[in-house]
């Protein structure tokens, strides 16, 4: 067998984006040692793509009046569920709305430097979805804020760092999780890690798309080692396409613009050059007459946000993406099947103060330059709403001595999240994850390692090294990506939907045999090898929850069955894993309490 | 531009040596030198190390040298490259791990040992009150992405090889924030001018040109903190005046160093 290295720590935190960092600090304030593993170096994983800010209703914003919005987390809350079309946990999103404004303060304790208001206090934006300003930002560089300040107090309360560290594997022992298994990036060195408790905190898994937002990191293989051991998965099927990625130049296809764009006045326009979201067949019920209804009215918005509604670009998320798509679909698109934005309007001076890195971003890499020309740009996936069920006060997952938290769990955003409710639930859930790990890993000792376990992984990950012949595992991955974007995108269908699941079967035997090149010391293709089987695995969740879900909600749109269906709002989708297949049951979501019903009905 | 075939010479080896190898690739409308390394990946040889994470100059991780010159991958474009061919090498100050990739885990030790930010008493635990204008400097600091291209540069680490006694540009851009920071209540300065070494600064502002995020790196971070450093143990007017008791020293509570072994980075 293959030597190994092994560490030992109390809690071992999987991923160092915001959730997983966040996690380290409350695990290490609770008193454990604390061993945190990234695939990338330390503060380059996906959180620094936030761009527009962190949702958390602070109340900080003055109307043009002299009062202050009259913002609460009951408003936030309401706003949430509203996004999420009624899919989410009760009381997952109850805790992140009454928690985010504490852990948004505590930010700035601990060194991130944000906007200020003329009073002085965190400047607060409108976003898509939210009803009064509430997204404390830095510039468009959030999420980099976000992340390098709890990257920097996660290294002044201790740590131990494994950087550039893939784990394949969670090593059970009588169905608990004891230990991780994985190799070096760098030199491809094997290892193994022993904890008492564990938290899952690798984020989304974006990469078997084509038009993709997410890094090379975005491979779900954390949601697979978590499936592998027995976990639940949650609404798997909603996946967040954020409306406005770039579609041109082709090298830059996919990256996201981001909704500050539209936030600070940014208008959408299709070949014709009309203002598409005024279409009032683009305003979904639940929002009737809570958007501006004409271009006068939403320039006046800019200036006076109490008077006026906010501009219809502003509606959430999965509204925007589904008419950017229906106008390219009626033939009202661009040459490269996109639609216009346009913030040309706002000035060169003004674009470049409140949308820095925006402007930044567009001149050096594609030489487009924002202040003058309109951007081209098409729904881009960018986030998964579903993932490891995690239950809201610990974030314990369903199989023991797990917990998960960020973009990996489910439960808070049901069927579509608000733009900046990603930055707050890594905050609110990291630091609960961080501390439910810690109380578990207090009553808990080490466990026994399994070597048959690590056999078998061991076995899957050297195959492609030794085989004689086999695929390239980068050509199964372009032809899922192909077969994800075509039939598992934005609309869905009954056929589209068969073939996509006939399609990933046919790659899933063929990645059986992979064979790629050279060693184990850092070899991207031998690394993309053990990523693909985790994508196929993970896609053909997706499908299969896609096409049981027979309505349209949130991010799921199937063309077949296009409207909600109140039977289907009252449950979510789990998947387990069975001994050949994938278990697939309806369960329904906890009720709400008449506090939140109540609460829902005075704010909606 | 026209769809053409360029050559890329990349270095291809580790620690016990290597070579440029050329790969031909053909480029598509404004493809960065990353698009090309990864179709060389995808198409030619998968076994080509290199690291990138956002493909949008926010993470930093894609540094090299790109026909000599320090840069991130994803923001140079191909067409800006002179020629039909772009020689791409790793980052020469740190250690090599394989092809383009480097070991820049100091860089990471260096930052553990900076004390972090450490509110007055009166504002801790509390919401900040601070104006725009006071934070406007901290915040240009704030934008930085470790892409460590200020650290490869600087030739008290690249050409001096004074990784003991220098933690470099990117440290003294993150010392600057704190230092600034109205909330701070530390003093830096005596690890300034100990461990940290900012007297070997002579300010020849390579790091400041290859900036991604155009941070003023040497101007407006570095010469400040000489300057307090300057300013509190080597000004004799100020001596002589603490001496005679006319001046006070400063009351901010001297700190060295945040212990070693607090935080370990392993890789």
């Amino acid at each position: 067998m293959e030597a190994y290295e092994t560490f030992e720590y109390d809690v071992l935190v999987i991923g160092a984006g915001g959730a997983g960092l966040r996690a380290v600090i409350a695990a290490r304030e609770a008193g454990c040692s604390v061993g945190v593993v990234c695939k990338s170096l330390l503060g380059k994983a996906h959180t620094v793509m936030a761009e527009g800010g962190v949702a958390a209703a602070l109340g900080n914003m003055k109307s043009l009046d002299g009062q202050n919005e009259p913002d609460s987390w009951k408003v936030h809350l309401t706003d949430t569920f509203k996004g999420g079309a009624f899919l989410n946990n009760p009381r997952t999103v109850e805790i992140f709305a009454k928690e985010a404004p504490e852990r948004v303060l505590e930010l700035e304790q601990y060194g991130a430097v944000f906007d200020r208001t003329p009073e002085g206090l965190i400047a607060e934006r409108p976003f898509g979805g939210h009803k009064y300003r509430r997204l404390n930002h830095v510039g468009d560089r959030t999420g980099l804020e976000l992340i390098r300040t709890v990257q920097d107090k996660a290294v002044g309360v201790g740590m131990s760092v494994h950087m550039e560290v893939t784990l394949t594997r969670l090593l059970t022992e009588d169905g608990r999780v004891v230990g991780a298994f994985g190799y070096h990036r760098d030199n491809g060195k094997f290892v193994v890690f022993r904890a008492k408790a564990f938290v899952l905190a690798t984020g989304g898994w974006g990469r078997m798309y084509k038009f993709t937002s997410n890094s090379w990191e975005g491979t779900g293989d954390g949601l697979q080692m978590a499936y592998n051991v027995g976990a639940e998965l949650m609404d798997m099927e909603m996946i967040q396409f954020h409306p406005t990625g770039m579609a041109w130049p082709p090298g830059m296809r996919g990256i996201l613009v981001t909704e500050g764009v539209r936030g600070e006045g940014g208008i959408l326009k299709n070949n014709k050059g009309e203002r598409f979201m005024f279409n009032p067949d683009y305003t979904p019920a639940l929002y009737k007459g809570q958007f501006a209804e004409t271009p006068e009215e939403a320039a006046r918005w800019l200036d006076d946000k109490k008077a006026n509604r906010r501009p219809p670009e502003l509606l959430p998320r999965d509204v925007v993406a589904r008419a950017i798509y229906k106008e390219v679909e009626a033939g009202r698109g661009t040459e490269h099947k996109a639609v216009y934005l346009d913030v040309t309007h706002r000035g060169a001076e003004y674009i470049k103060r409140k949308l820095p890195s925006m402007y930044e971003q567009f001149h050096a890499l594609g030489a487009v330059d924002i202040t003058k020309e309109p951007m081209e740009v098409y729904p881009t996936i960018h986030y998964t709403m579903g993932g490891v069920w995690a239950e809201p006060e610990g974030c314990a997952t369903s199989v023991p001595g797990l917990f998960a938290a960020g973009e990996v769990a489910a439960g808070l955003h049901g069927a579509n999240r608000l733009g900046g409710n990603s930055l707050s639930d890594i905050l609110v859930f990291g630091k609960r994850a961080g501390e439910g790990a810690a109380a578990f890993a207090k009553t808990a000792k080490l466990g026994k390692i399994d070597n048959a376990q690590i056999e078998e992984e061991l076995g899957v990950l050297m195959a492609p090294l030794s085989a004689t012949t086999g695929e390239s595992p980068y050509a199964i991955h372009s032809e899922l990506q192909e077969t994800m974007q075509n039939d598992c995108m934005i609309a869905r269908t009954e056929e589209g939907l068969s073939r996509a699941l006939a399609k990933v079967e046919e790659l899933k035997a063929r990645a059986k045999t992979l064979k790629v090149s050279g060693g184990t010391a850092f070899n991207p293709g031998w690394h993309a090898a053990r990523d693909i089987r985790f994508m196929l695995a993970t896609s053909e969740i997706i499908v299969r929850c896609a096409l049981q879900r027979k309505e349209s909600r949130g991010a799921q749109w199937r063309l077949d069955y296009p409207s909600l269906d109140a039977e289907w709002g009252k449950k979510n989708l789990i998947a387990t894993k069975g001994s050949d297949r994938v278990n697939i049951v309806e369960r329904p979501i906890t009720p709400m309490t008449d506090e939140i019903k109540a609460i829902i009905e005075e704010y909606k | 531009m026209a769809s053409k075939t360029i050559t890329l010479r990349v270095f291809r080896g580790d620690d016990k040596g290597g070579e440029l190898v050329e790969y031909k690739v053909e480029t598509f409308e404004n493809m960065v030198v990353l698009d090309a390394i990864h179709k060389i990946q995808a198409e030619q040889d998968s076994s080509l190390a290199c690291r990138w994470n956002c493909k949008a100059a926010k993470c930093g991780s894609c540094s090299a040298e790109i026909d000599g010159k320090p840069a991130l991958m994803c923001k140079t474009q191909v067409h800006d490259c002179a020629g039909d061919s772009i020689t791409v090498t790793p980052l020469r100050t740190f250690p090599l791990v394989k092809d383009l990739v480097t070991d820049v885990s100091w860089n990471y030790r260096m930052a553990a040992k900076i004390p972090p930010l450490t509110p007055t008493k009166e504002t801790a635990g509390k919401p900040f009150n601070m104006q725009q204008i006071d934070v406007d400097r901290v915040q240009e600091f704030r934008k930085c992405i470790e892409c460590f291209l200020c650290q490869n540069v600087c030739h008290i680490l690249r050409d001096h090889e004074r990784t003991d006694a220098f933690f470099g540009p990117r440290q003294m851009v993150r010392i600057a924030s704190l230092e600034m920071h109205p909330m701070d209540s530390l003093n830096r300065r005596e690890q300034l001018k100990g461990e940290a070494g900012v007297g070997f600064c002579n300010i020849t502002k390579c790091c400041t040109e290859v900036c991604p995020e155009s941070i003023h790196i040497t101007d407006n971070a570095i010469i400040p903190l000489k300057e307090r450093v300057v300013d509190d143990y080597y000004d004799p007017v100020r001596k002589g005046l603490i001496a005679i008791g006319l001046i006070k020293k400063r009351n901010k509570a001297p700190l060295s160093s945040v212990p070693n072994d607090l935080t370990k980075i392993i890789s």
